[in-house]
């Protein structure tokens, strides 16, 4: 398609055109399979208590598309603002832990040649092979023990800790950065920390914005650590907050839709004001 | 001068220190503990624990309903090649000149953002009696009288296809990704020696994107074996759906059997390590440019 067709005989053309439409159906058929799940629930979180008793089924418009009220029931009993609280407390604590650790790291290893270099890389490089998941129920003990559990600190130090990938990243990135910089500053009387602080950190900034994109989308869906380390009620973050709508909510579809809708607004929002930005950070952060 | 040697040894070490201190508190130590724990009978929270040598992976190897949960894997590894399928099949198409490209990336890549406790209860409506896919099945005719989460078969399968739904975005985009980091000129040669958009894919695409290919394949085996959110939140792991680490959290933090929950771990581990040798081992291409 991206050139014009060479051949101006019936029959390329008319295979053409039927690609073009298979093409375009596949592309309208897997959307509306992405979007109408997330479109029924719309339309559940305003639909009234009345309107969902009557069996008119999920796929019906709600008597107003202002009726807001679930919303307003979700946000107050849901305990969302407390959760917001939490989930941006961790997030700003979180990030900015992994955008200094994984840089100074990065700095360290791309910079300096020092004993053991290779050890420590190994180091790094075999922890990644090591998923999340199957440690957790040793490693609670060490959260337990460190006097973190059920504390806001306990998952800020697990994401920061257990965040190779953004060590990848800048590693990959402080490469491009020429060692001629470092030189010249350093004959400028410029310490290693002041060429970390004043050159490196500063020409990092696009590798940063792809760490805080991917960590920041990370913390904010998990589920799995809040989860284990945060049981109490005031201590909910998004997703935990969102799971205890099972309980009380119980089938009160639309609260449970209002409450999902809530959780997912912030994600659509920053989606579409980054959509380049976000992409460019899962190519990048993924295959490393 | 000394003074100056010793601080030059040590300036890279003062940069190490916090993320070599958490790397090791919070990987290695846990992993170390873990191997230690699985050994023993421990409960997790009584300061007495025995020694008991092999028998937590005896009973795992040898408990039907302890090994079975292995089984419901199988349903997620044959979602990840749909998924897989679809991915590379969107990525070839919006590779090329299509209408409303941008549009159809971000509506493929977006559920791959969404909460996965939302996603869960997108689902757990979507599959309700009466919920989104009755209705949508009704509006074709076809009333269903069936529960989609009711038995084991269909709701293993129900769920395997929330995971198609949630991470398809993904690897579509880092296909895409590969793709376009093709050089555009072989697309042109190709077709001027008369190639169509099958043997553009077959020998242009497909060798182009291998090592993201094998990447996803290894990233999809271990998250199969690895699953987790969507089941929890959809059923809590009840009619067959129970997953290894479903299974895993509850015998750690409801059953209190540290030890046993430690052993099944580090079996999910080594398959996970196994999985990733033999993928390295089989595609050596995949350069680790660490150094």
């Amino acid at each position: 398609m991206t050139t014009p067709a060479t051949t101006t005989t019936a029959t390329p053309v008319l295979r053409r055109r039927v690609a073009r439409t298979l093409t375009y159906l596949s592309l309208v058929g897997a959307s509306a399979v992405v979007l109408l799940p997330l479109l029924v629930v719309v339309l559940t979180s305003l639909k009234t208590e009345r309107q969902m008793a009557d069996d008119s089924g999920a796929l019906t418009l709600p008597d107003s598309f202002l009726n807001l009220g679930n919303y307003a029931t979700a946000f107050r009993d849901g305990e969302m603002l407390t959760a917001f609280g939490n989930t941006a407390f961790i997030l700003f604590f979180a990030i900015t832990g992994t955008v200094l650790i994984g840089s100074m790291a990065a700095y360290a290893i791309d910079r300096f040649a020092f004993r053991f270099r290779k050890p420590v890389v190994a180091l790094f490089l075999v922890a990644t092979l090591v998923p999340g998941v199957t440690t957790q129920v040793a490693t609670f003990q060490i959260v337990d023990s460190l006097g973190m559990f059920d504390t806001l600190w306990a998952p800020i130090a697990l994401y920061m800790g257990t965040d190779i990938v953004s060590i990848y990243i800048f590693l990959q990135f402080m490469r491009s950065i020429p060692v001629s910089l470092d030189e010249s500053a350093r004959l400028d009387g410029a310490n290693a920390f002041t060429i970390y602080r004043k050159v490196i950190f500063p020409l990092l900034k696009p590798a940063i914005a792809t760490v805080v994109i991917v960590k920041g989308i990370t913390v904010y869906n998990d589920f799995y650590i809040p989860f284990l380390y945060l049981p109490s009620d005031d201590r909910g973050v998004i997703s935990t907050s969102l799971f205890r709508f099972k309980g009380p909510f119980g089938a009160h579809w639309e609260t449970i839709s209002a409450g999902a809708i809530l959780v997912v607004l912030p994600t659509l929002i920053a989606f579409l004001l980054l959509q380049r930005f976000i992409y460019n950070g899962f190519t990048r952060g993924a295959t490393k | 001068m000394r003074r100056a040697r010793l601080w030059r040894t040590l300036t890279p070490w003062l940069f190490l220190a916090a993320p070599l201190t958490l790397l090791i508190v919070f990987t290695y130590a846990p992993v170390a503990n873990m191997l230690a724990y699985s050994f023993t009978d421990w409960d997790g929270v009584s300061p007495e624990l025995t020694y008991t040598g092999p028998d937590n992976y005896v009973e795992i190897f040898t408990r039907p309903e302890l090994f079975q949960v292995f089984f419901v894997s199988g349903y997620y590894l044959a979602a990840s090649a749909v998924q897989i399928g679809l991915a590379l099949y969107f990525a070839t198409i919006l590779s090329f000149n299509v209408r409303f490209r941008n549009l159809f990336k971000g509506i493929l890549f977006f559920p791959y953002l969404i909460n996965g406790v939302a996603i869960g209860f997108v689902f757990l409506y979507f599959f309700q009696d009466g919920g989104t896919l009755d209705s949508v099945l009704a509006l074709f005719g076809h009333e269903s009288d069936r529960t989609w989460l009711g038995s084991p078969t269909s709701a293993n399968i129900s769920l395997a296809s929330v995971s198609v739904w949630r991470y398809t975005g993904l690897n579509f985009v880092l296909f895409l990704g590969a793709i376009q980091s093709i050089p555009g000129e072989l697309y042109e040669a190709a077709e001027l020696d008369g190639a169509n958009r099958w043997h553009q894919f077959r020998f242009i695409i497909a060798p182009g994107i291998r090592p993201v290919l094998s990447l996803s394949v290894i990233l999809s085996i271990s998250g199969s074996l690895s699953v987790f959110e969507i089941p929890y939140i959809m059923t809590g792991g009840a009619t067959g759906t129970e997953t290894f680490v479903i299974q895993t959290v509850k015998l750690a933090f409801q059953f209190n059997k540290t030890g046993l929950a430690s052993a099944a771990a580090v079996v999910l581990l080594l398959i996970i390590l196994a999985v990733t040798w033999l993928q390295r081992r089989l595609v050596p291409d995949d350069r680790v440019d660490l150094v």
